[in-house]
């Protein structure tokens, strides 16, 4: 059975692409074909974090158009056997994609993938309800920081009330949290948001929390999803929630602040 | 915690509490607005048009509001006529 997930946030700059990449990149680790799908009509971006940027010949609205078709645009992973990226568009036309020539891409993709992962763009208007609006499930990428949580939670009033699913009434789209950029030490001295201050507003199931890192600027630089440095903190961070979001319970790692000798707390030294 | 917060105690609330509180609020007030319907803002229009042909009245001086209470929901229009 095959799935669209949609990776949403509301607030711009949290870590949308960066999870998409990573997320996609996983589950086709774990064996599963698994296409990314960018929805950030004029910001392509996801092409640059999977280092496919000038492997894109066709996009989504040349598809959508009928000005290629589905494999002409499907760009394959040069490291992965069963992962693919379908690049937006960098038009600056807003309407270039309807409601209809996203369905008819999706339902195509559903057939041929096990995971369609959808980068959605920022915001709430149209680009961003087209990226939900067909979704099963939802990772809502969220940063320990105000205006981010209540983004996410104008996000998830929007995932219950304007699907496709909730206005079918079917069954709801299943909903994730992901808390990104989250640094212990500072949650520590009480000036970030905490884990548990987070999932207690948002209420919703957390699904992985991926620590505050500099392997994520080392691997856009590289155009390597994060998740393929198996040795960086956030890459196993972002491979224990493929583990949970697949159904296993992993305990979460990387959210205490490192042990530190006496003297170095005394002083409050690093 | 080091010396210096140690000397000076802990009394004052950290700023990770405060932002919790004031998004604890902020969420609470938003989703009590998302449950109202679409159609307020029509019926906020309409309500006018058809009152103007009676009296003047501004676009502002009729408030409709949606409340719910348990299983009923009550409708309160609140519309201010001008002086006379
Ligand atoms: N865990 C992390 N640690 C450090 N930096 C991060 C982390 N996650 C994301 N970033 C950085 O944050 C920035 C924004 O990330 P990204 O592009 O993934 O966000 P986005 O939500 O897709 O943005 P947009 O809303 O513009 O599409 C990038 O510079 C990225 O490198
Ligand atoms: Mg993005």
């Amino acid at each position: 059975m095959s799935k669209i997930i949609v990776v949403t946030s509301g607030k711009g700059g949290v870590g949308k692409t960066t999870t998409s990449a990573a997320i996609g990149t996983g589950f086709a680790l774990r064996g599963h074909k698994t296409v990314i799908v960018d929805f950030d009509v004029g910001l392509r971006n996801l092409d640059l974090i999977m280092g496919c940027e000038r492997r894109v010949v066709y996009d989504f609205v040349n598809v959508v158009n009928g000005e290629a078709n589905l494999q002409q645009a499907l760009i394959k992973d040069k490291r992965l056997e069963n992962l693919y990226v379908l690049a937006a568009s960098q038009t600056r036309d807003k309407d270039a994609l309807t409601l209809e020539g996203v369905e008819k891409v999706l339902m195509e993709l559903k057939e041929q993938f096990e995971y369609v992962i959808c980068d959605s763009p920022a915001g709430i208007e149209k680009g961003a309800h087209l990226a939900m609006y067909f979704a099963d499930e939802a990772i809502v990428v969220t940063n320990p920081e105000v205006s981010s949580v209540r983004d996410s939670d104008r996000m998830l009033g929007i995932l219950s009330s304007k699907s496709r699913r909730s206005e079918n009434n079917e069954d709801p789209i299943v909903e994730h949290l992901l808390i990104t950029r989250y640094n212990p030490e500072r949650v520590a001295g009480g000036e970030m948001l905490s884990i548990d201050d987070v999932t207690d507003i948002l209420a919703i199931k957390l699904k992985g929390v991926i620590p505050e890192s500099q392997a994520v600027l080392k691997a856009s630089n590289q155009g390597v999803p994060v998740i393929l440095d198996t040795e960086s903190d956030a890459g196993q961070a972002y491979n224990d929630t493929i583990d949970r979001l697949l159904g296993k319970e992993v305990k979460l790692r990387f959210v205490e602040v490192p042990k530190q000798g006496f003297f170095a707390r005394l002083f409050g030294g690093k | 915690m080091n010396l210096f917060d140690f000397f000076r105690g802990r009394q004052k609330q950290t700023s990770a509490s405060v932002a919790k509180e004031r998004l604890q609020i902020i969420v609470a007030h938003e989703r009590g607005q998302r449950s109202t319907p679409d159609y307020l803002p029509a019926l906020q229009k309409e309500l006018v048009e058809v009152i103007r042909k009676y009296v003047n009245i501004g676009n502002d001086d009729v408030q409709v509001a949606l409340e719910n209470q348990g299983s009923c929901s009550i409708l309160e229009l609140n519309i201010t006529l001008p002086d006379r």
